[in-house]
């Protein structure tokens, strides 16, 4: 109310939404800043904090495919790991046994991913709410189990491991071993797969999706197909989940189980929820805080997971739409 | 156009529409009179397939639509204008209308956005804002654009006047003439005077059965017929 009843004639003139119009500059502003100085990270930062980042930035594009799901279209997956460790397992494998450039294990990576998240959507987004995460839970286990099982295949336990980074592919002549190299590597897939992830947001599919999560009955005598979209945000989702994966076994020389265990699935969901499910930058902002306060608090204690858990459940009750999210509430006065 | 034949419908195990028979032909504006949970809005849900009937045939123009998903039924040309509204809140009005749109090319709709805007101002004006934030009438007016967004060809409201005041109650009954003028209405109402003033012919639903059909003149001149079936208002 309070946006438009000073000023209802801005609002006919203006196409986008109503907010100050300062804040419309500032927020790519800063974006080109904070890519600015990530990417020049390598030049000041110590070899420690570009492996803190490089994780940051992988599980903060992991969150973000989660949320195109949760934040966007309603849908609490306990399974999101499934597609994570698809995307780990499919380049450690390339990169093993047939040497392939990354740029191509990546693209595999995400085919499989979403391969994956197309045969556990198409039997999971007809339920909803705690029965589809449910299934979803049980789904990520079953694929836990295959891999930590089928040891001809996976290496059971121990995963899959020796694989040699050799070059990006496109002709970019790349040392990957190099973690600075790597790091910018990494930086340049998050940045491009999150800016095509909002762009997925911002379009009229997203729209739908935002529609959904508010109330899918509604949406459906509106004309559309609820289940079908519900299952494209899936596999999208799993897409660049599977991304996600793909980008961390290399990061870790290693591909194994625990990267498919459920307690890899609660990551983007605690993650989503302490940056704040209502905005974009919220996953990223909350895998920033996960991953250094885990960083942070193991440099103490060995018992980090106690004082994880209470940083987090503390931040969770007091910031209830996510750090970020409440954050840009204040500001924006919402 | 619409021809409900002798539908059955059930919320678990209760029984709430008992064969309800009902005839819409184009260009129609009918009414479906009835108190409190004698079966309109069920009616109106279960043509919508919301509520999908387990026995008994609804068939729009010509084709059989019952036991199909709501999302078919709304590409069909039919859509619902619920009793709650159930605008989404988060949304701005823009984006209520967007979500509707059918996907096809602008120049093959009846209704693009500019059309609807022009038709309505108010919601033009209102474009950027959040649907939570309307008033009721608003909040009815942009149900009822939403619903012609998705280019129906038959519109169901539900208790369009419901919880408004009498002036908005007049608008609405200015925009449902206007839009008679295009699009074949079945509305539900709980009063007569609304009813009579805006339809011609009407249904009177009770305990899930008609008891009553006939055109709005012969309803309205026969007391017995409101005493019996309807609340007085």
């Amino acid at each position: 109310m309070n946006r438009n009843a000073s000023a209802p004639s801005a609002s006919v003139a203006a196409g986008a939404a109503a907010r100050p119009s300062g804040w419309r500059l500032a927020v790519p502003l800063s974006l080109v800043l904070l890519l600015a100085v990530l990417a020049a990270l390598p030049s000041f930062a110590p070899y420690f904090y570009i492996f803190v980042v490089t994780e940051i930035l992988i599980m903060g594009l992991f969150a973000a495919s989660f949320n195109l799901i949760f934040g966007y279209t309603g849908m609490l997956s306990f399974g999101h790991a499934a597609f994570f460790g698809m995307g780990a397992y499919t380049t450690a494998m390339l990169l093993l046994h047939v040497e392939l450039p990354l740029v191509w294990a990546l693209l595999a990576s995400m085919a499989t991913a979403a391969l994956l998240a197309l045969v556990i959507g198409f039997l999971s987004v007809r339920l909803s709410e705690v029965y589809f995460a449910m299934l979803t839970l049980a789904f990520g286990m079953m694929v836990y189990a295959v891999a930590h099982q089928w040891r001809s295949l996976t290496n059971g336990s121990d995963g899959i491991t020796g694989f040699l980074l050799r070059d990006f592919g496109l002709g970019l002549d790349l040392q990957l071993a190099d973690p600075a190299v790597y790091y910018r590597v990494v930086l340049a897939v998050v940045a491009i797969a999150a800016a095509v992830l909002y762009l997925i947001t911002r379009s009229s599919f997203g729209l739908m999706l935002r529609a959904i999560s508010e109330n899918p009955e509604r949406v459906a005598f509106c004309g559309i197909d609820v289940r079908r979209h519900r299952l494209a945000a899936f596999v999208i989702a799993g897409l660049f989940a599977g991304l996600a994966g793909a980008l961390f076994a290399p990061f870790n020389r290693v591909a194994s189980p625990d990267m498919l265990h459920w307690s890899q699935s609660a990551e983007p969901v605690l993650m989503t929820i302490l940056g704040g499910a209502g905005y974009f930058l919220g996953p990223f902002f909350g895998a920033a805080m996960f991953v250094l306060l885990e960083t942070w608090i193991t440099s103490y204690t060995e018992h980090w997971m106690l004082f994880l858990g209470i940083a987090l459940a503390l931040l969770v009750m007091f910031f209830r739409r996510g750090v970020l999210g409440t954050l840009l509430d204040r500001m924006l006065r919402r | 156009m619409l021809q409900v034949e002798d539908i059955h419908t059930y919320y678990d195990e209760s029984h709430a529409l008992q064969g309800v028979s009902l005839e819409v032909r184009t260009g129609e504006v009918v009414c479906l009179l009835g108190r409190n949970g004698a079966g309109k809005s069920t009616t109106l849900k279960s043509i919508m397939g919301l509520t999908p009937p387990r026995r008994g045939r609804i068939r729009f123009d010509g084709e059989e639509i019952q036991g199909r998903p709501p999302h078919w039924i709304a590409r069909r040309g039919i859509a619902l204008v619920p009793e709650d509204r159930r605008i989404f809140a988060g949304l701005t009005v823009r984006e209520n209308l967007e979500v509707a749109m059918p996907p096809r090319p602008v120049g093959e709709r009846r209704w693009p956005i500019e059309r609807i805007f022009d038709e309505y101002p108010m919601l033009a004006e209102l474009r950027d804002q959040d649907g939570g934030t309307l008033s009721g009438g608003q909040q009815q007016v942009l149900a009822i654009a939403r619903a012609l967004a998705t280019e129906p060809r038959l519109l169901l409201l539900d208790e369009p006047n419901e919880g408004l005041a009498p002036v908005i109650v007049q608008q609405i009954g200015a925009l449902v003439d206007r839009l008679a003028e295009t699009t074949t209405i079945l509305f539900t109402d709980q009063s007569l005077s609304f009813a009579l003033r805006h339809a011609s012919r009407g249904y009177i639903l009770q305990k899930g059965r008609v008891v009553y059909e006939g055109s709005t003149e012969i309803i309205r001149s026969d007391p017995g017929v409101q005493e019996r079936f309807l609340s007085v208002a």
